[in-house]
């Protein structure tokens, strides 16, 4: 069983990213194809993002919390006035799941193999 | 694009009374400058042109280029022209203007170089194959020479945008991003110190190359050009974001040794690995930063356009970016 809001957000943004790609895209030429495919990429983001981004966002937050601070703003603050300047370590391997989520929702072929 | 009014101009700048102007495409890509493709035709010939076009008046980038794209569209033309002196490859400027009145906005029109500028074509094509593996030290050899340029040939520079601008840029854009601030934060305690000071192209990188089977053809793309320190260019080559996917660290086509050593040859100047790493994490800083902006043309800049709302996503991929080399640097 599902609820009534049916089909759900993501699945609509789904249909509307198939619609762009498949039906729009090959009877477009030029720049107008490229923005097309740009918009069926961004209604990929909206379909990842409806379907991971509360428990992406949950997770940012006890992150955060374990780091003891209420939100990003609160961090970067910390970060600007040199509060956490010897625990640069601790609060990249902190954080890391969240921009790694981030990068899943923005663009997941981006989270390759680390290079150097 | 008024088709008579870009003939008239290139009449003018041709001296010839008539031209056609025949095959006139906008080009894709782009999110700040248009290109358009087109042929002039007149009494003697064919010339084979692009148009670079700064549609309406002055773009706010925040300090990430300058406001004034008029004078920006002449420093860039004045650029190519003391380039093609030194010996880089660039196309032969035709005629720039900063005045709006003809095409609706400041303008250069250019040779058109034949080449592909797609960067996932040039990483991926059977066509390119053969040239892909010396193109890291063609452009360590054209760098080095890019760097040889008479700054006194050009129009005033912005000299110091870089590392204090971008935090201006990010506190003014009303976004908080705990990876671009940890990177600011190490760059600004970590400074090299600058050795020399040069005309730097400013965005020289995969995508902004002509690239023909026989290799480079031509860097385009001037509007960033400035005074600094030269290492920035070869750092923000090897920026992740200019990999396109590739593996290799330079432009997704080659490895660090191969543009330093010919960077040494061409310049005379000893290349310090550290130093550029430092201006590959600000330039994957800068693009975090140019990626807010490029969102904020489009939410607040009266520009609306799904590509600029797209590109502000791109914030993620370099966070990313910035905690993998923080962590290399800092472990």
């Amino acid at each position: 069983m599902t609820d009534s809001r049916y089909p759900s957000a993501a699945q609509l943004a789904e249909a509307v990213e198939g619609f762009l790609r498949e039906e729009v895209m090959p009877s477009v030429e030029g720049r107008l194809q490229f923005q097309t495919l740009v918009a069926a990429n961004v209604m990929a983001i909206l379909g990842r993002e409806l379907t991971d981004g509360p428990a992406a966002a949950a997770d940012h937050a006890e992150q955060l919390a374990a780091l003891g601070f209420a939100d990003d703003v609160q961090l970067v603050a910390a970060i600007r006035s040199g509060d956490l300047d010897g625990r640069m370590g601790e609060v990249l391997a902190t954080l890391r799941p969240s921009v790694e989520a981030n990068v899943k929702i923005a663009n997941p072929k981006h989270l390759g193999p680390r290079e150097g | 694009m008024d088709s008579g009014a870009l003939a008239s101009v290139v009449a003018g700048a041709l001296g010839v009374a008539v031209v056609e102007i025949s095959g006139l495409a906008r080009l894709s890509g782009g999110a700040s400058r248009q290109s358009w493709s087109f042929d002039a035709i007149h009494a003697d010939g064919v010339e084979e042109l692009i148009l670079r076009l700064a549609p309406g008046g002055a773009i706010d980038l925040g300090g990430v280029g300058s406001n004034d794209v008029g004078a920006t569209m002449l420093l860039e033309a004045a650029a190519m022209r003391e380039a093609k002196r030194v010996g880089v490859p660039v196309p032969a400027v035709l005629v720039a203007s900063a005045d709006p009145k003809p095409l609706g906005g400041s303008f250069i029109v250019m040779s058109r170089i034949a080449g592909e500028t797609i960067a996932r074509k040039i990483l991926r094509d059977d066509t390119f194959a053969d040239i892909r593996p010396s193109l890291a030290a063609q452009c360590g050899d054209i760098l080095g020479k890019l760097h040889q340029m008479n700054p006194a040939t050009l129009p005033p520079m912005n000299d110091s945008y870089q590392l204090d601008g971008l935090r201006a840029v990010l506190d003014g854009s009303g976004v908080a991003s705990p990876m671009l601030e940890l990177a600011l934060r190490w760059l600004d305690q970590h400074r090299p110190r600058e050795t020399r000071r040069t005309v730097v192209h400013g965005d020289f990188r995969n995508g902004n190359l002509v690239i023909s089977p026989e290799g480079v053809r031509a860097a385009l793309d001037w509007e960033l050009v400035h005074l600094g320190d030269p290492m920035e260019d070869l750092g923000w080559l090897c920026t992740r974001a200019w990999r396109f996917g590739g593996k290799p660290p330079v432009g997704g086509f080659g490895e660090y040794d191969e543009l330093f050593g010919a960077y040494e040859q061409s310049s005379g100047v000893a290349v310090d690995p550290t130093v550029v790493k430092w201006w590959e994490l600000l330039g994957t800083v800068k693009w975090g930063v140019i990626c807010i902006v490029q969102a904020n043309r489009h939410l607040v800049g009266g520009q609306r356009s799904v590509e600029l709302a797209a590109i502000g996503r791109r914030l993620a991929e370099q966070e990313y970016d910035c905690l993998n080399l923080l962590e290399e640097l800092t472990s």
